[in-house]
């Protein structure tokens, strides 16, 4: 697989991209109209300001806005202290350094603290796939789930990270949201809609299959759906962003109305949507047929994410073969190039 | 603001809480069975000093917002804190009989969710320096006159996160922004100089862009000096190297690392308190 070939068709990611963001702008542009309204809300960063289009925040609001150098430790910990003296930090960096690098400062400091801090984690998964492995931020779903009283957030898009921004913002007490390289396409299905913490939102209905996404993975997931359908087979696919608190409800009505259910996420299926469904499934006394998509246990290497989505098996293909295997039909075979796939 | 000279009333009453806090600290530790006895009695003096002239709170209103704001990095002098605390006032002393047990507001490190003159829980070091950033840039964000304080271990300084914070705070120009340092020249190893040294300490924290002060850490006219100094306005945040003993106030305890951490036999804690006495001020 490479940008030229291969099954990449669509836009592809570079660090020049950085200026040509929507998605971020967009839940940047949010949050900048929510601080014009609360004063108390101020923005930190650790010299990722430019990348993450925080920056934007500064624009606005110059004496509100803190970059505290490169240091992620640091950037918790002061974040922590201004919570304390009664302002809303909002605090953006790159998810892995945000949660791995700085762990224990969030668990800490912000997590016991019970601070009012909402860290934003960038580049999720892989989508800053060509920094490889030291930027793929595959485990902060699981370090952040398990920081008791944390919120964890995983929106699809911009218009949904603004949304669930504001959600977090309303939220009292430490609440972590995902998000990607900032141009993720839109999911139209989402647009208008407040984002509620604790529930999950339909997207397509379906009878045969349950998926349950989140992220990038749910508009792969519905690009399997739509092609699974052309085999007769009925997929329902559920946008999982609230990760905690899990709409168990969602999970469940999944089990007892669909009784196949697969999540996918681009994050370890260790610890994150998967584990968190096959939590509520274990413990609610139903059986149903599941599999987790996601990064196995394994490092992926340096690559473009839509290759390495598909090297992790967790994109559309993916999806469409672990439909197929759980049905125990191949949905793979294109039955029709000509119906605007 | 303080004055930086004691007249000679102030110095013996300082000394004199100086003396019933170490007592405090030794009846706690043998009372809860254990404790990190030898960093609480190095910064005995430095608590004393704070807590009896330098900080300003308000003990009928504890979240008073233009409170100074002390932060104890060196979380594990949380037995220490709690026998100030109790001393002047913002703390009921009954409450230090129940250090360390279980459901206790009281143990090894302090915690503002069960102590309301508590700023924020540390006891994971090469926290507090950062966190007291942000409630100094708070503190200037509101325009309150607040300052404050965060006192460190020697050790903390080697925690990178230590030094992420004084290059951030300096970079602020957080001239609210104090800190001390414990500087007893032991950690739970050994002597700081003879394991990983240190020095010269007070120059680092100079390059990094503080006004650095050093002062003997058990004198009370040299900590009313320094204390002094640290609060008068500047362009950039203030650092006291206070030099201090490791169990300073019981001959057995002193620069002994294992002391560190202990317990204390009835037999033992009667040594331990005739030792305090012994350097009873007058």
């Amino acid at each position: 697989m490479n940008k030229a070939g291969g099954k990449i068709q669509g836009f592809t990611w570079t660090v020049e991209d950085v200026n040509l963001i929507s998605a971020a702008e967009t839940w940047g542009e949010v949050l900048v109209e929510a601080a014009r309204l609360d004063a108390d809300i101020v923005a930190l960063t650790a010299d990722l300001g430019n990348s993450t289009k925080i920056v934007r925040f500064k624009a606005a609001f110059p004496d509100r806005y803190f970059n505290v150098g490169i240091a992620e430790q640091n950037l918790m910990a002061v974040a922590a202290g201004l919570a304390a003296t009664g302002f809303t930090p909002v605090v953006c960096s790159y998810a892995t350094f945000a949660t791995l690098r700085a762990a224990e400062f969030v668990r800490t400091d912000i997590g016991y603290g019970a601070r009012n801090v909402k860290i934003i984690g960038t580049l999720a998964g892989v989508a800053y796939g060509q920094g490889g492995p030291t930027h793929h931020a595959v485990e902060d779903m699981a370090i952040m789930r398990g920081i008791p009283g944390m919120v964890v957030l995983a929106p699809a898009d911009g218009h949904e990270m603004g949304a669930a921004l504001l959600a977090a913002l309303a939220h009292p007490g430490p609440v972590y949201l995902r998000t990607g390289r900032g141009v993720e396409p839109d999911l139209p299905a989402l647009h208008g809609l407040p984002f509620e913490i604790g529930k999950a939102r339909e997207l397509a209905a379906g009878s045969d299959v349950a998926l349950l996404a989140i992220g990038p993975c749910l508009h792969e997931a519905l690009r399997a759906a739509r092609r699974a359908a052309r085999h007769g087979v009925s997929v329902r696919v559920v946008n999982m962003a609230s990760i905690k608190p899990l709409d168990r409800a969602a999970v469940l009505a999944a089990v007892l109305e669909v009784g196949r259910v697969i999540t996918v996420e681009d994050h370890s299926i260790v610890g994150g949507l998967g584990s968190a469904v096959a939590e509520v499934i274990a413990e609610s006394g139903h059986g149903c047929r599941f599999r987790r998509l996601g990064h196995l246990d394994s490092f992926l290497p340096m690559g473009v994410p839509e290759d390495l989505m598909h090297l992790g098996g967790f994109d559309e293909d993916a999806i469409l073969g672990a439909i197929g295997a759980m049905m125990g039909v191949d949905v793979t075979e294109e039955v029709n190039w000509e119906d605007g796939l | 603001m303080s004055h930086s000279v004691l007249t000679p009333a102030e110095r013996s009453s300082l000394r004199q809480a100086s003396q019933r806090v170490r007592e405090t600290i030794l009846q706690i530790v043998y009372d809860s069975g254990s404790g990190h006895v030898g960093g609480a009695l190095s910064q005995t003096d430095i608590l004393v000093a704070l807590y009896h002239r330098v900080l300003r709170f308000d003990l009928a209103r504890p979240d008073w917002a233009q409170r100074d704001r002390f932060i104890l990095s060196k979380g594990h002098g949380g037995l220490g804190l709690a026998a100030v605390l109790a001393d002047c006032g913002l703390l009921d002393p009954a409450l230090l009989s129940t250090f360390g047990d279980t459901g206790s507001a009281l143990g090894m490190h302090m915690d503002h969710r069960q102590v309301s003159a508590i700023e924020t829980a540390t006891g994971s070091l090469g926290h507090g320096l950062g966190i007291a950033t942000g409630m100094a840039i708070g503190a200037r964000l509101r325009g309150w006159t607040s300052r404050t304080v965060c006192l460190l271990s020697d050790g903390e300084c080697y925690e990178g996160s230590t030094w992420e914070a004084a290059i951030a705070a300096a970079g602020q120009r957080l001239h609210n922004l104090v800190a001390i340092v414990d500087r007893n020249r032991l950690t739970m190893d050994g002597f700081t100089e003879q394991e990983v040294p240190l020095e010269p300490l007070a120059q680092k924290w100079q390059s990094f862009g503080w006004r650095a002060i050093t002062c003997d850490g058990h004198d009370h006219d040299a900590l009313a000096a320094a204390l002094a100094q640290a609060v008068e306005p500047c362009e950039m945040p203030s650092v006291i190297i206070a030099d201090t003993v490791k169990g300073k106030g019981v001959a057995f305890m002193e620069d002994q690392a294992r002391w560190h951490y202990g317990a204390l036999d009835s037999a033992n804690l009667g040594t331990a308190l005739a030792s305090v006495r012994a350097e009873a001020p007058t």
